[in-house]
């Protein structure tokens, strides 16, 4: 708050709201101009971008032999073109959905171990560690997914298939691991410090006053977090998860570097082929001709669509969590 | 004054550096890759590029774009051309051999590098960029042997026939000591080893070649049409020739295909063809040249795209090459670039232009085809 000239007016800036706009500084109006240009070209970029994917798919759209939604093929340069998006679909969400299941918990309780259970000493270090995480480039995740993570997995998937083989999701048959499986897995790895770090900042601020009101009453400190903590994190929770996914989503080097990539749907998790948007879009740019590129954006704003889809759906549970968010 | 202020907290000056640090590791990282991707060129450390048989162009910068097939061989050839000429510039960017058309036929380019033919229609649209009614033709300038190497423990001699690959590469022979690969290599004992086949899982020439042989001399085993895109069944599939190279080396059992500098640089054995000539065919550059001299010129009215010839039993004839042609306009190049195009086209056409790039396992355009285009370039205008 501005600092008042009236000496009179209490401490608590009670004063009544007609008395400061009738002062309106040149700092105050350049400010909220600035302000309001940013948020304005932030909804021209969105709507240029869309616009742009909007044009450029329809060209391919209208060109494509196949159905858009269900061919399991990407042929886009051939002449009809004849492509379809289903076999991205499955493998964008399958992968982040992997990644999500297994990173938020994790974040969840490293974040919970940072802000409430480490010695302040540890949760330094702790914090700045998983945020040099975040810094490291997808490529070198890639790279680290590739030459160790898939040599590692091969044990792991031979045991999952001995015993759980039988659902079908699990079947593996021996060949390296370059799965959705394990782009999953590489992912919640990659997604981690984001809901970590987000998370973390958001279990700091529970108002000490609730903490110690359930304290009053005898909670232990797994119920103070619980009654108080979690309660009053879970909207931060969710965008901090949807961060995640958002990146999870979109990420390409690293996918297109631990997955052997194929126009095919597995029931089995844990064998190779399936695809990403992102990851499509890198492997084919190189040699797509100008209809080729145009289908490669047709599925990228597929992925766009995709990725404000599940931003308003995180919305709205944000929105009738709010009784919660004091 | 200032009582009432409240308090904001900035974040602290140690977290902005750290951050700091981290996006300028990670720009760094970026960039050393994005160089990195694609030096396979495994020059001699001082390979030495003065010449006495390079004829500068005039001053001025060239922009070529394309294949990056050939990008190794450009990268000696452009090296060594300004070494020898101070300012007159030529600069290739690998980009691609679809990229590279697009931005010839858009104008940005003196030529572009392909290793795949135009379509009709891209022909077509060239006419807009070549003035004075002129149109894109290939010149094939350098050929790539796509040798198929396999990683398969305690065997280092093996031989298969376009049967046995087509048959191995749609997952249909599974295991290595399978009767039809034992029956090509009687004297050799197979490992009880499951074959996994890897593909480009990118839009790739080589994929195209690669496909092409397989159609055009297994006809029955490969009953798919050639393409950049990868049709075979089952396998798995990796990102560029530097991805299969790794998953070849990783896993015992594995066979994939790249060009031959790639089997070379990182001592993969590559499979010996048998093609129906007296004796299997290795995949060496000079094997490759006989190959390509199998095939035709098929262009017409002085374009010079070629046809192979992967069924050729010749002796020594190895027929799995990728021909790398450089794009141009035969009448009406940009002015601004043109007899700087000619001179350095004209040098990589020559006979140490076509030398250089055999010590990098590039295989030499044969001498009845160079001669053409070397005429052709004079010819440009």
């Amino acid at each position: 708050m501005p600092a008042i000239q009236t000496d009179s007016s209490p401490p608590g800036g009670l004063e009544p709201a007609p008395r400061r706009s009738s002062a309106v500084r040149p700092g105050d109006r350049i400010f909220s101009g600035l302000s309001k240009g940013a948020g304005i070209t932030l909804l021209v970029i969105m709507a240029a971008i869309a616009v742009f994917l909007s044009i450029r798919a329809a060209v391919a759209i209208s060109a494509n032999e196949g159905n858009f939604l269900t061919t399991f093929e990407w042929d886009a340069n051939a002449n009809p073109p004849y492509f379809g998006i289903a076999v991205l679909l499955f493998g964008t969400v399958v992968s982040s959905v992997i990644a999500m299941v297994l990173a938020v918990p994790v974040a969840v309780g490293i974040a919970l171990f940072i802000s409430h259970y480490a010695p302040r000493r540890v949760a330094g270090t702790l914090g700045y560690v998983v945020d040099l995480l975040a810094a490291v480039p997808s490529i070198i995740y890639g790279l680290w997914g590739a030459l160790f993570l898939v040599p590692q997995m091969t044990g792991l998937y031979a045991w999952l298939d001995q015993f759980f083989g039988w659902t079908g999701i699990f079947a593996y048959d021996n060949t390296p691991a370059r799965s959705l499986m394990t782009v999953g897995i590489l992912l919640a790895i990659m997604i981690l410090p984001i809901i970590t770090s987000v998370t973390r900042e958001i279990f700091k601020q529970t108002p000490k006053a609730h903490e110690e009101a359930a304290l009053a009453l005898g909670a232990t400190r797994w119920e103070v977090i619980r009654m108080t903590v979690l309660p009053f994190g879970r909207s931060g929770v969710i965008s901090a998860s949807m961060l995640g996914l958002g990146r999870a989503l979109g990420e390409t080097m690293a996918v297109a570097t631990v997955l052997s990539p194929a126009f095919l749907i597995n029931i089995s998790l844990l064998e190779s082929g399936g695809g990403t948007f992102a990851q499509n879009i890198a492997s084919q740019f190189k040699e797509a001709g100008s209809m080729g590129r145009d289908a490669l954006i047709a599925s990228g704003l597929v992925l766009f669509l995709l990725t404000l889809l599940v931003n308003g759906a995180a919305r709205l549970i944000i929105a009738r969590r709010k009784e919660f968010t004091s | 004054m200032g009582r009432n202020r409240t308090t904001v907290k900035l974040p602290s000056a140690p977290r902005r550096r750290a951050l700091g640090l981290g996006a300028a590791t990670a720009a760094g990282v970026l960039l050393l890759t994005s160089c990195g991707t694609d030096d396979n060129s495994g020059l001699p450390g001082a390979v030495d590029f003065t010449s006495d048989t390079v004829e500068c162009g005039p001053e001025g910068t060239a922009l070529a774009s394309g294949s990056t097939a050939q990008a190794n061989a450009m990268e000696v050839w452009v090296n060594m051309y300004q070494t020898n000429c101070e300012n007159s510039q030529v600069n290739y960017k690998a980009t691609g051999s679809g990229a590279g058309i697009q931005e010839f036929l858009q104008g940005t380019t003196a030529f572009g590098g392909s290793d795949s033919l135009l379509t009709d229609a891209e022909i077509e649209e060239s006419e807009r960029v070549c003035r004075d009614g002129g149109r894109a033709i290939h010149l094939p300038m350098v050929a790539g042997p796509v040798s198929v190497g396999y990683n398969v423990p305690g065997v280092d001699d093996l031989v298969l026939d376009a049967d046995a690959l087509a048959g191995i590469f749609d997952s249909r022979i599974t295991r290595w000591d399978d009767p039809r690969i034992q029956e090509l290599n009687p004297d050799t004992e197979l490992p009880d080893l499951a074959i996994t086949p890897f593909s480009r899982s990118d839009g790739s020439g080589t994929t195209d070649n690669f496909t092409s042989y397989l159609h055009a001399a297994a006809p029955d085993a490969w009953p798919y049409t050639p393409d950049k895109v990868w049709r075979g069944k089952g396998g798995q599939s990796a990102d560029g020739s530097s991805g299969l190279v790794g998953m070849v080396q990783q896993n015992p059992g594995a066979i994939s295909y790249f060009e031959l500098s790639y089997a070379y640089q990182n001592g993969i054995d590559s499979v010996v063809l048998d093609t129906g000539a007296t004796e299997p065919v290795a995949a060496t550059v000079e094997n490759a040249s006989a190959g390509i001299a199998a095939g035709r010129v098929v262009g017409e009215d002085g374009d010079l795209a070629m046809e192979l010839d992967y069924t050729t039993s010749e002796d020594g004839a190895y027929p799995i090459v990728l021909i790398a042609y450089e794009i141009v306009c035969d009448r009406g190049n940009n002015p601004a670039t043109l007899d700087l195009t000619k001179a350095f086209l004209s040098w990589t056409a020559g006979e140490e232009g076509q030398e250089v790039v055999t010590d990098i396992h590039y295989a030499a355009i044969p001498e009845e085809v160079i001669t053409q285009v070397r005429d052709r370039i004079q010819e440009m205008s």
